[in-house]
């Protein structure tokens, strides 16, 4: 069980970076995102930044987390390509209003979660590879590594060029992608309770879990 | 720990038993119409009684580990433990083929047992030798092994057909207890590496009860997913993901 608890663990911190990517020192700056791995470069750097500053976001500030997260990471992310993901074959059988309710539950699910493991972040870097990738590329992988105690984390994205930007479509930790991770969830809850089921089962966890912390 | 062992050839010999049903779906979870979990209803009995043991005994006894033991000395027998794996793991490196990583790790253990105090102390990291875990579970899919079946352990917890044929191994080469011979030290070094083990999982843990729809299969995902990629990290390298509209993964199981 110890790889599997190791894996989770540094996971969980891996994907508090991943998630949070970019909690801005000036919140008034863009990230450019015309090629995939200077995109990544920049979040990466001014995540790790601002989380070694912020206090409040070391301490677990889940609302602060949310704000920052929607205000300069989100931009970045086709997040209902994510969502459609993880759902699976479901999606398209879903009205556009289970889908928009879908999305913000999960976002809430992923970014709850890795909220509490940003307060883990103290000594780390980034390490990123050099893409290789041709300039007619329309998706790539961009591979990281966080670098701390311990084994370093990897940390991987999926890009796609939509026009003339890049965005992140799925995250990988350690070999985990998170779209990938949810679907046999979903699915299950799905099957049981219908997409009103797993929307419900959602809701509740994020309810129950702000209702903890309050 | 020598009822451990006991225990564990006792586990060896149900093993046998299992993996002769469950050779024949040694292919990976990705494998077309191949169910990944066969044995869940039994699988799902074992998770609990896991379940139940660590609610109860250890997670108590790992919680009350890191109360009450000062930071230094908890991580200096985390680093302990961690050295012993780091032999292990570049040898696997080495089985792999991965020559480069293989020496780093060598090179880990080398430093980390002598200048490190029996490795009580991580002086590679602070020089800039990253760890890179392997095993031998990892080792027989490098050589072309599918995980198989998932499967979960009395007490070893999540595991799977190829892991459970590596387990031993990977038990036996990680297990400090090698090195002592006194029967109430190796019991000792046993417990405690198992009560820093989960001591490391403790905010993780509490984390996963609150992300996860389902525990079981939210573990069972983590785990299949994890063990069957491959990063060859020592290269740099960069893969197109599959074209928008399919985001069916190799890892993923057919619903």
């Amino acid at each position: 069980m110890n790889a599997l608890r190791r894996v989770l663990n540094r996971g969980l911190l891996a994907a508090a970076c991943a998630l949070s990517l970019g909690l801005p020192l000036q919140p008034a700056l863009a990230a450019d995102a015309s090629s995939p791995d200077g995109l990544i470069r920049q979040l990466s750097l001014e995540t790790l930044e601002s989380v070694k500053t912020d206090k409040a976001i070391q301490g677990g500030d889940l609302q602060k987390i949310i704000s920052l997260v929607d205000g300069k990471v989100m931009p970045h992310v086709n997040f209902q390509r994510m969502t459609s993901s993880a759902v699976g074959r479901f999606w398209r059988q879903a009205t556009p209003e289970q889908q928009q309710r879908l999305q913000d539950e999960f976002k809430t699910l992923l970014v709850r979660t890795y909220a509490g493991a940003l307060t883990q972040v103290k000594d780390q870097t980034i390490a990123l590879r050099p893409l290789r990738a041709s300039p007619s590329d329309v998706g790539v992988v961009v591979k990281t590594e966080i670098r701390g105690k311990g084994d370093p984390i990897q940390l991987d994205y999926r890009l796609e060029k939509s026009g003339a930007v890049w965005k992140i479509y799925d995250v990988n930790v350690l070999g985990i992608w998170l779209a990938d991770q949810y679907r046999n969830s979903f699915s299950q809850e799905i099957g049981a309770n219908g997409i009103d089921g797993l929307i419900k089962v959602l809701t509740e966890r994020n309810q129950k879990a702000a209702g903890g912390k309050a | 720990m020598s009822t451990w062992s006991r225990s564990l050839r006792q586990l060896l010999l149900i093993l046998g038993v299992v993996l002769l049903s469950g050779c024949a779906s040694l292919r990976g979870p990705g494998a077309p119409g191949q169910k990944l979990d066969p044995w869940e209803s039994w699988n799902r009995k074992v998770f609990n009684f896991n379940e139940a043991l660590d609610t109860s005994v250890l997670k108590p006894v790992a919680t009350l580990y890191s109360e009450v033991v000062p930071a230094p000395v908890r991580q200096a027998a985390d680093n302990f433990f961690n050295n012993v794996a780091d032999a292990w793991s570049a040898v696997n490196l080495l089985l792999q083929g991965r020559f480069k990583a293989s020496v780093e790790q060598g090179m880990r253990f080398a430093v980390n047992s002598t200048l490190g105090f029996a490795g009580l102390l991580d002086i590679s990291t602070e020089v800039g030798l990253e760890r890179k875990s392997e095993d031998l579970g990892k080792t027989f899919g490098v050589w072309g092994t599918g995980t198989g079946a998932y499967i979960v352990w009395p007490l070893f917890g999540p595991s799977s057909v190829r892991d459970t044929l590596a387990l031993p191994f990977d038990r036996i080469a990680t297990s400090p207890t090698l090195v002592v011979k006194d029967g109430y030290s190796k019991t000792a070094l046993g417990a405690l590496q198992l009560i820093n083990a989960r001591a490391n999982f403790l905010r993780a843990g509490e984390m996963l009860d609150g992300i996860a729809l389902d525990k079981y299969t939210f573990i069972r995902d983590a785990y299949l997913q994890r063990r069957g990629s491959f990063g060859n990290d020592d290269e740099y390298e960069v893969l197109t993901p599959e074209p928008v509209g399919a985001p069916a993964s190799s890892q993923q199981a057919g619903p």
